[in-house]
């Protein structure tokens, strides 16, 4: 299956891919229509404001408490785990991660895993890791299953196929499905995929999952999930393995629920999920079903360089829950592919320059108008326009003294723009030479080009006043 | 943030920060900006050595350059008067950002919050500290006339300035503020973004322009000059002469009496 097809846009191509994005009046519309009916939903959930603000500072602090405190609870989660016999893994890559899942499956002789939704699988590229391993990686979470059988990745973190219509996916099913029909209708779809994953949740050997909280106190892994397919892929293969970040641990088991509160709340607009699934053990002697052997993959992937720096770190307050995304003036225009990365949208412009580096995502953070909506709903308050801000600075500038420098640091160092920025400065802390910089401007209004870099591709040239307001008041004052 | 002072310490000098867009594309917006503080009784002081808040510098990653430029601006207002900026985003920079930009100096970065503390954004100020009330002592003499109003993301997120404008606008008995579609999304200026992705800033402007229009106003207002000249250019490639103004020029024309205009 190729799923490496839509692989990450290097940063010289970024502006390209999104250009293309917005000029598709088809992905326009799709995106505008799900990101308004997702942005309506959640604003129901949340009609009390001051409420609101309540528990988005219990979360935050939460969050930022357990960070606080993360390779202690780390240990503790560890330990906790041990003790209650699911084995853990830590990997410092995808490439690692990845290495060890196959390493468990291999040693299970297993050919078929399930997978219920990760977006750190989607991170690792487990899939294409498990094909060349000879196993199939089956993702059963029905927008995964979509995009997986199309060839795509997800453009949206929490739904995959956001971006393609009912009959797209009617005549997808119709060619890839084998005795599947076309049909429009979406619970007859749902039906057909139902119909075909039942029977690879009984044959898998493996069950692969995410993972929303990891409880340190009780070694828990907490799932979140709408449609029984995390439930499935976690109890029903003998072997579980459960991948994540080392950012989601939390301490105690009552950190949890204002967590998960604002979680599906903030993401699909619910007030609780389907299904919420409490994983603290394998199946025990008497037992009749439940997974006979766990484990968990604790992956870096850059994280621990955004954990090194105060500000950065507020990046791992994050809880996947996409809001950001939906209220992006950019995302909802360009949708998630255009960004090429695993996470799109503004989380992704502030993590992807950890898990990958600034030299290949450097453009990724100019792609904000800083307009500040993503913080505004963030349940966890990261300030996102600042760590924005902080990374366009960081790619275009080495590290500042006693500061280690970023993976890529000053990647986008130009030295036309350290010219224009520095002429910029010059002019402007120079008072008598901006007035006489400005005062040149308005006598040469008439002579303003027609064509002024990208601002006229859409506006009419600005042109300067007849006179500057500096010249104005100077005037009146002489009067 | 709520500013504001009892009526009793009614300041009687300001001095205004005009914001390097005001001073080149619409100075008039600065001057009918200057006549509202004065119709008010207040003194105006504008310091000539004053260039630019330095966002663009500051947003664009280059902090150094904005440095430089933010400290010239932080040394002209030795008085104790009130910073008034006809600009949510430029008073949002000299407010919330200034402090910032000089962590690493405690000297400078006590100058910074001393101004920070008395920078205000335009309706803000005219609202919560003048407490102007034209409904009580002025007739809106003028035709009646329906506007959309585009609040800058600053003013509405960091400044909290969003309410300012519509209990001004509130005040005057012939103007009748429309509501667009999306009206809290920005409106795709967003400073250098519009230089560096200009697909992108087009098709959010493009859709701002028509939500504006399809809002049936006969005319918009912003309180920001960047997001104000976004609009009213986008609107002008398209052949659309749907008239914008800064809202000290809209809130002025509307306030005019035969003494006023001297």
């Amino acid at each position: 299956m190729a799923v490496s097809e839509l692989k990450f846009v290097p940063a010289s191509e970024f502006k390209q891919r999104t250009g293309a994005a917005v000029a598709d009046p088809h992905l326009r519309r799709s995106f505008r229509t799900a990101m308004d009916y997702l942005m309506a939903k959640r604003a129901a959930q949340f009609p009390d404001s001051a409420a609101l603000e309540r528990q988005r500072a219990l979360a935050e602090h939460i969050r930022k408490y357990s960070l606080s405190r993360l390779p202690d609870l780390l240990e503790q989660l560890e330990r906790q785990l041990t003790a209650n016999g699911i084995q853990v893994h830590w990997a410092e890559n995808g490439e690692q991660a990845n290495a060890i899942i196959v390493g468990i499956a291999k040693a299970h002789a297993a050919k078929l895993m399930v997978k219920g939704k990760s977006m750190v699988s989607e991170e690792t590229e487990l899939n294409a890791a498990m094909e060349a391993a000879g196993i199939e990686a089956l993702e059963c979470d029905m927008g995964e299953y979509i995009v997986q059988l199309d060839g795509e990745k997800p453009s949206h973190i929490i739904m995959p196929a956001i971006h393609k219509t009912k009959q797209q996916i009617a005549k997808l099913f119709a060619e890839k499905v084998p005795g599947a029909s076309y049909t429009e209708s979406v619970d007859e779809l749902i039906g057909i995929g139902r119909a075909l994953l039942r029977e690879k949740f009984m044959s898998a050997e493996i069950g692969l999952s995410g993972v929303n909280f990891a409880v340190a106190e009780t070694g828990t892994l907490c799932l979140v999930e709408n449609e029984g397919n995390g439930r499935m892929c976690t109890s029903v293969p003998d072997v579980h393995v459960a991948i994540t970040g080392i950012e989601k641990v939390v301490e105690k088991l009552e950190h949890v629920p204002p967590l998960f509160g604002l979680l599906t709340r903030s993401a699909t607009g619910q007030a609780i999920t389907t299904y919420f699934n409490m994983i603290s053990r394998r199946r025990q002697p008497g037992e009749r079903d439940g997974p006979k052997e766990v484990h968990l993959v604790l992956l870096d992937n850059g994280r621990t360089q955004a954990y090194a720096d105060e500000q950065l770190r507020t990046t791992l307050q994050c809880i996947r829950c996409g809001a950001c995304m939906n209220h992006c003036p950019v995302y909802t225009r360009v949708g998630g592919h255009a960004y090429g990365t695993t996470y799109p949208g503004p989380i992704g412009e502030i993590f992807s320059p950890h898990s990958m580096g600034l030299a290949t995502t450097h453009a990724l953070p100019t792609a904000s108008t800083l307009c500040g909506a993503c913080a505004e709903v963030c349940p966890v308050k990261i300030p996102i326009p600042e760590l924005l801000i902080r990374l366009r600075g960081d790619a275009t500038h080495p590290a500042s003294p006693g500061h280690a420098p970023l993976a890529g640091q000053g990647a986008a160092a130009s030295l036309l723009m350290n010219v224009v920025w520095g002429a910029w400065a010059t002019v402007y802390s120079r008072p008598a030479l901006y007035r006489a910089v400005t005062w040149l401007a308005t006598r040469l209004r008439a002579l303003t080009p027609p064509i002024q870099s990208g601002w006229t591709r859409s506006r009419t040239p600005l042109k300067a006043a007849r006179r500057t307001l500096h010249e104005e008041l100077a005037r009146r004052r002489g009067k | 943030m709520q500013r504001g002072t009892p009526s009793d310490q009614r300041p009687t000098d300001v001095y205004f920060f005009a914001t390097c867009l005001v001073d080149l594309f619409c100075p008039e917006a600065g001057m009918d900006a200057i006549a509202l503080l004065e119709r008010e009784g207040v003194a105006v002081h504008f310091p000539q050595d004053q260039t630019c808040c330095g966002q663009p510098a500051y947003t664009s990653g280059f902090a150094d350059q904005a440095r430089s430029v933010a400290l010239k601006q932080i040394q002209l207002f030795p008085n104790d008067w009130p910073v008034i900026v006809p600009s949510g985003s430029c008073a949002g920079m000299m407010r919330n950002d200034y402090p910032r930009l000089f962590a690493d100096q405690p000297e400078l970065q006590a100058q910074a919050r001393a101004l920070a503390g008395r920078v205000f954004e335009l309706a803000e100020f005219l609202l919560n500290v003048l407490q102007v009330k034209w409904n009580e002592r002025v007739q809106d003499r003028s035709e009646p006339v329906t506007v959309a109003v585009h609040t800058s993301c600053t003013a509405r997120r960091e400044m909290g300035t969003y309410e300012h404008v519509h209990a001004l606008l509130g005040q005057l008995a012939g103007v009748k503020v429309v509501t667009q579609e999306r009206e809290a999304e920005c409106c795709g200026f967003g400073g250098t973004f519009s230089l560096k992705l200009p697909a992108i800033s087009a098709a959010i402007s493009d859709d701002k322009a028509d939500a504006i229009k399809a809002s049936g106003a006969q005319s918009y207002v912003s309180a920001d000059c960047g997001c104000l000249l976004n609009i009213r250019h986008t609107l002008e490639k398209r052949g659309d002469a749907l008239p914008g103004k800064h809202l000290a020029t809209f809130l002025r024309e509307r306030l005019s009496t035969p003494d006023d205009k001297s």
